[in-house]
């Protein structure tokens, strides 16, 4: 144990207490189904929101074979080891993580380029988690996309989930096969406690396009997953300005994308804040005349 | 005329359409994926039983699990061609017990 003293130091009030005292920290996953839809953008985000609340977080990538959690946070050039590498025992814990260079609390866990898939064995992932569980508050996986064993394994210990789903009709489809899965495969689940809670996190939303009836709109995807909603994040070109620098978008306050991750991460954490971008920015004179048809 | 009608009646925009389309592909799988696990088993045993007093073949008994609203209800279908009962089914029956 050790260095974790200073952890609880500006926690906000209700939130989950760090480590040491064991079995409080917060699994979250990060899980979609589908590919592409922002998962390691979300966990990037989301992880970084966390640390930047004051809650010591790792952010884990589960995708193994095909690292990219590493790039998209930027410290691409500082993995030594892996989570492979720590299950098999080749190092330890603290080799493997990488801590950020822009906030002290935010630390990085790279997945390994094996191309074994079953790597990620069931027993060394739980040790893993309970140590990590030992120093941090909030560990965040990175799911990787499909229903496969990585999927499997990066929802298998979560106590939330967030559900990442583009307003596009296989997005639905594949998200609500993933909750269909959390209900089912999870650890919780598996024990009878109580059930992992979900989140709908709407990535890439145009309202506008919305507006014309082109794409879903949120009350549309929260009818048809029946699970509560976490945030909205709008389309935005400041997502891929952040992947190409490898900077968490949260960190770019310019950016629409990044203020609707900071929302969502404060409603996480309890607050209520209302729904931003989810209406056309600027509203013609037609529509303003007519209402919202 | 569309240019008003499209302003307050997007009814069937693609938008509309993806959420139907949705409502019942996805009613279909959650029901499919609620079907408990031992239904294929339950229809081989119910074949089996069965079996032993009419002569039924495995395309002939059908098991479902519906759900609608509240409730939820198990439908077993036979079909009996001509309700051809096994002349030794009171044999089976002891033989069984």
């Amino acid at each position: 144990m050790g260095a974790e003293t200073d952890l609880h130091k500006d926690g906000p009030v209700g939130a989950a207490k760090a480590g040491g005292e064991a079995g409080l920290a917060k699994v979250i996953v990060i899980t979609s189904g589908k590919g592409g839809v922002g998962k390691t953008t979300t966990s990037a985000a989301f992880a970084a929101g966390l640390a930047l609340r004051g809650h010591k977080t790792v952010v884990i990538d589960f995708d193994v074979g095909l690292r990219n959690l590493d790039l998209v946070m930027g410290c691409e050039r500082r993995v030594v080891f892996d989570f492979i590498n720590v299950i098999n025992g080749d190092a330890n814990l603290n080799q493997a993580l990488i801590k950020d260079k822009r906030h002290d609390n935010l630390f990085i866990f790279p997945t390994s380029q094996t191309r074994d898939k079953n790597a990620l064995k069931r027993e060394g992932v739980e040790r893993v988690m309970e140590e990590l569980k030992q120093q941090f508050e909030y560990i965040v996986c990175d799911s990787p996309a499909g229903i496969g064993h990585g999927a499997i394994t990066a929802l298998y210990f979560a106590d939330s989930a967030i559900i990442v789903t583009n307003p596009e009709v296989s997005s639905v489809r594949d998200s609500d096969r993933i909750i269909g899965i959390l209900a089912s495969r999870s650890r919780r689940a598996e024990r009878n406690e109580p059930p992992v809670d979900v989140h709908l996190l709407l990535t890439r939303y145009d309202p506008t396009r919305v507006t014309k009836g082109e794409m879903l709109g949120v009350e549309d995807v929260k009818e048809i997953l029946s699970i509560p909603l976490l945030g909205v994040i709008p389309e935005s070109e400041s997502v891929l300005r952040a992947s190409n620098t490898g900077t968490p978008v949260v960190f770019d306050e310019t950016s629409p994308a990044g203020r609707a991750y900071v929302d969502a991460v404060a409603r996480f954490l309890g607050e209520q804040r209302e729904m931003r971008f989810v209406k056309p920015e600027r509203r013609g004179f037609f529509r303003a005349l007519f209402g919202r048809a | 005329m569309g240019f008003f009608r499209s302003l307050f009646k997007p009814r069937h925009s693609s938008a509309s359409i993806a959420k139907e389309r949705l409502k019942i592909v996805l009613a279909h799988e959650r029901a499919g994926r609620n079907a408990p696990d031992f239904l294929p088993l339950l229809q081989k045993e119910l074949l089996t039983v069965v079996g032993r007093y009419i002569e039924i073949s495995e395309d002939m008994i059908r098991v479902t699990l519906a759900n609608s609203g509240d409730t939820s209800s198990l439908e077993i279908n036979i079909e009996i061609e001509g309700g051809k009962l096994k002349a030794d089914s009171g044999k089976a029956l002891s033989a069984a017990v």
